[in-house]
Order: C-alpha cells, then structure tokens, then sequence
C-alpha cells in the first residue's frame, strides 16, 4: 500500500537524523580537541629543540661515545616496523592508509628475505595486522588521542630494547605527519640507528658555539643525553600522529553530516512525492467509485457532492443550483 | 645584564623568568650559576633546584633528572640558564600528602628487597619533592 512506502520513508528520515546528530557532535567534539593537539604539540617544541641543542654543542666540543643507538646501519637481517595509528575509527581514511604505508614496508622486507618485528600503537592496527596472522612484538593502546610522556617513553623503552636485544638492525617509524588541518601525510621514517651526531646537530637551526664545560664528562651527557633523544622523537611523533587522527575524524564527520543533510532533502521530497500521489490515487479512486454509482442512478452530481464536501465542488454544486444567470 | 631561567619539560615550558642565582646539584656535585657564568652543560641528580631571586625569596623546584645548559651570553650580556628535565615540579604544586604516600610504599618496598632499583628511585623523587614541598 501508498501508505507503507511513506511511513519507511518517515522512518528513514528520523533515522538519518539521528546519525547527523552523532556525526555533528563528533565533528565538534574534534575540531576543539584538534586545537588542543595542535597546542600541545606546539608545548613539546621546545623541549625537542633544546635537546638536538645540546646535542649540537656536545658535537662541536667533539664528543665521541660508543653508544648502541649510534651503531653504524651495517647489513639488515631484521627490520623493526612501528606503526602509530588510532584506536578508534570514523577518522576517514586515517586508520587505513597508514596502516597500508606498514604492511607494504612489511612486505618489502618479506620479499627482501629480511625478517621483521612489528610494533603497533593503537587498537585499529593491532586488530587489523593480527586478524592477518601477521606476528605482534609488542602492541600499546589507549592513548591515540592524547599521548602523554609517560606513554613516549614506555615505547621509546620498548623499541629500543628491540634494537639493543631483539635483533633488529633497523627500525623504522610509520606515522601520519600534521602539516595543517587541510593535509597530513604518511611518512615512513628510519627511527634506529640514529644518525652520528654530527647529523642531529645539523638539522637543527642555531649555531651551535664551542667552549663549553661539561659535567661529568662531554661524552658522558650524550650518553644520558640520547635516550632522552629517542624518548623526545617518540613524543613528537606520537602528538603529530595524535593531531593527524583528530583533524582526519574532523574532516570525515564533516562530510558525514553533509552527507545526512542531502540524504534527508532527498528523502523528505521523495516522502512527499509519494504522499501526493498517494491522495491522487485516492480521489481517482473515489471519483472512479462515485461514477460508477452515478452509472445506477443518474444523478451524478448529487453524489459527489454528498462524498466530497470540498470547496470547488461547492461552487459548481451552487452554479449548478441558482443557475448559469446571475442578477 | 640577567640571568634568564627556563624549566623545559617534554610537555611544556614550565616555569621561565629571571633570577640572581640558580642552583642545582649535577651527578658530581652542586653547582651555583649567576651572570656570565661560562657556557655549561651537565647531568642533573634527582634533587631540587633552587632559584634565588634579586629580592632574597627562594623558589624551590623538585626536578628529576636531567640536564642543565648555560648557554653562552648573547649581545646584551644576558646569561640563560636551561634545565632540561623529565618532570620538573614547583614547589607550590606538590601534592605533599601524595609524596608521603610514595615514600613510605617505597621504603617499605625497599624492606623487602633491598637492591630493587625501581624502589630506591622512587624514595629519591618522593624525597625530593617533600624536601622541596617543605623549602628545605
């Protein structure tokens, strides 16, 4: 029946209000947290570009130290992947395409004949690679979103011990990298061995000036000093990823809700359209009936008047009373 | 002429203004800087670093390792002194009640076990920021 078409369009239409809700509110919801991470990243600056600082100096008073993070890259057998991810989805494309970026680097070191440890951050990764059967070194969930040191530091420990004792001649860093709300990219970074220092030094900005005093020992400090390197890569990392998902979720229930908003125009006219022709074919239906009657009886007129007491029949009944002539 | 004093921590900016004198204790020993001290990197100890304002008041901060690094004095003779540490707490936003709890479940870890490195770092930080809290 008509009828029935309509009431699953009305219910349709409440439905799809209700998910442009949903989306609306997760759309805010991440537009305030993405300033929030942009902010904190922002925070981190400083303490990132003090350490390469320091690093510099040390460099240019000619530090030297035997350090496992500083191994030269030497013939790879085992290639550590990290992939920092999100834990939740409705983040567009976010989830996938990084999670694409490492299983192709995955890939690359099968074909290579190399082997390789995985580590995820993040529940959608860890689902993703061991619903494959791929093996997991070592999985951390929890705090895609809003990453604090402590968690940097508890991965930063953990990949370095893969590094350090787990075999690994290479590790690299798969990530989404926050260059504005507009664009993030996948990159994929190598993370250990660590450049010499002379390296790390000339990528950052200052000058770096030497005459410097050191306690205990220049090379000492960058040996407590490149830990704390690692940690405060990690974090970086981590916040750039943490700012990426929430602009990525942002533009997604954008689109969503404009998605909602079209669906519930185009179903509003459709439910319309059928409203209409479902009162058509009820008055064919009862025009068809009253003629069908007038058939019988002859008196037509009469009878449509008596069933539809609407206001043009009144006027052509009244006409059709006083008359075609009018004083 | 200032002795400029920032406390970065991985998080943030912490605490940055001016002070006469800054003193910390590196893992070799204490170590006082003022205006036109040479440039100076070190390793910082589970301490608390004093800051010792033009006026007199002492402002204490409970840092957990580290680094500190006097850079050298740029054009206007300022000195900026920058300590580098994982968690760096004023003195002011101790949670003292908290830090007795730490230090008494560490001690009473390192009953049980001596040698357990974990506990005896704890009881250092624990240590440090009461000693800090109080402005020992």
């Amino acid at each position: 029946m008509a009828g029935a078409q309509e009431r699953i369009l009305r219910r349709k239409i409440s439905s799809v209000q209700n998910t442009k809700k949903i989306t609306r509110a997760m759309e805010l919801i991440a537009a305030t947290r993405v300033v929030k991470a942009q902010q904190r990243a922002n925070e981190a600056r400083p303490y990132a570009e003090h350490i390469t600082q320091v690093i510099q100096d040390l460099s240019a008073a000619g530090a030297e130290v035997d350090h496992p993070l500083l191994r030269p890259l030497g013939v790879v057998e085992k290639v550590g992947v990290v992939v920092l991810a999100a834990d939740r989805g409705l983040a567009g494309a976010y989830n996938s395409s990084v999670i694409k970026a490492a299983e192709r680097e995955v890939q690359a070191a099968r074909s290579e004949g190399h082997d390789y440890a995985l580590v995820t951050v993040g529940r959608k990764p860890k689902a993703y690679f061991s619903f494959r059967h791929y093996p997991i070194e070592a999985s951390f969930e929890g705090f895609s979103e809003n990453p604090s040191f402590e968690d940097a530091v508890a991965v930063a420990a953990r990949v370095r011990d893969l590094f350090e004792h787990g075999g690994c001649d290479r590790i690299d860093l798969v990530y989404t990298r926050f260059i504005s709300l507009g664009s993030q990219e996948v990159v994929v970074r190598r993370f250990l061995p660590l450049e010499d220092t002379h390296t790390i030094a000339e990528s950052g900005d200052a000058t770096a000036t030497a005459g410097f005093e050191f306690e205990p020992s220049a090379s000492a400090v960058l040996e407590t000093l490149l830990p704390r390197y690692v940690e405060s890569r990690v974090f970086a990392a981590l916040l750039d990823a943490a700012a990426s998902e929430l602009a990525s979720r942002q533009r997604a229930m954008k689109s969503a809700t404009d998605n909602a908003e079209e669906l519930i125009v185009k179903y509003t006219r459709k439910m319309n359209q059928v409203r209409q022709d479902a009162i058509t074919t009820e008055i064919m239906e009862i025009i068809g009936g009253a003629e069908a009657l007038a058939d019988d009886r002859e008196e037509p007129g009469e009878i449509i008047l008596h069933h539809l007491d609407t206001e043009p029949f009144h006027e052509l009944g009244h006409r059709h009373a006083s008359g075609p002539v009018r004083t | 002429m200032a002795l400029e004093v920032e406390l970065v921590s991985p998080e943030r900016i912490a605490y940055s203004g001016e002070a006469e004198m800054v003193i910390c204790r590196t893992t070799t020993g204490e170590i006082g800087f003022q205006v036109g001290h040479i440039p100076f990197i070190g390793v910082l100890a589970t301490h608390q670093v004093r800051l010792k304002a033009a006026d007199g008041t002492v402002q204490v901060i409970a840092v957990h390792q580290g680094f500190v690094e006097v850079s050298p004095p740029d054009a206007a003779g300022n000195t900026r002194v920058t300590i580098l540490s994982d968690v760096a707490e004023l003195a002011d936003t101790i949670d003292v009640d908290r830090a007795r709890a730490a230090k008494a479940r560490a001690e009473e870890a390192l009953r049980v076990d001596a040698d357990d490195p974990e506990a005896r770092a704890a009881l250092a930080r624990a240590s440090t920021r009461l000693e800090a809290a109080e402005g020992s």
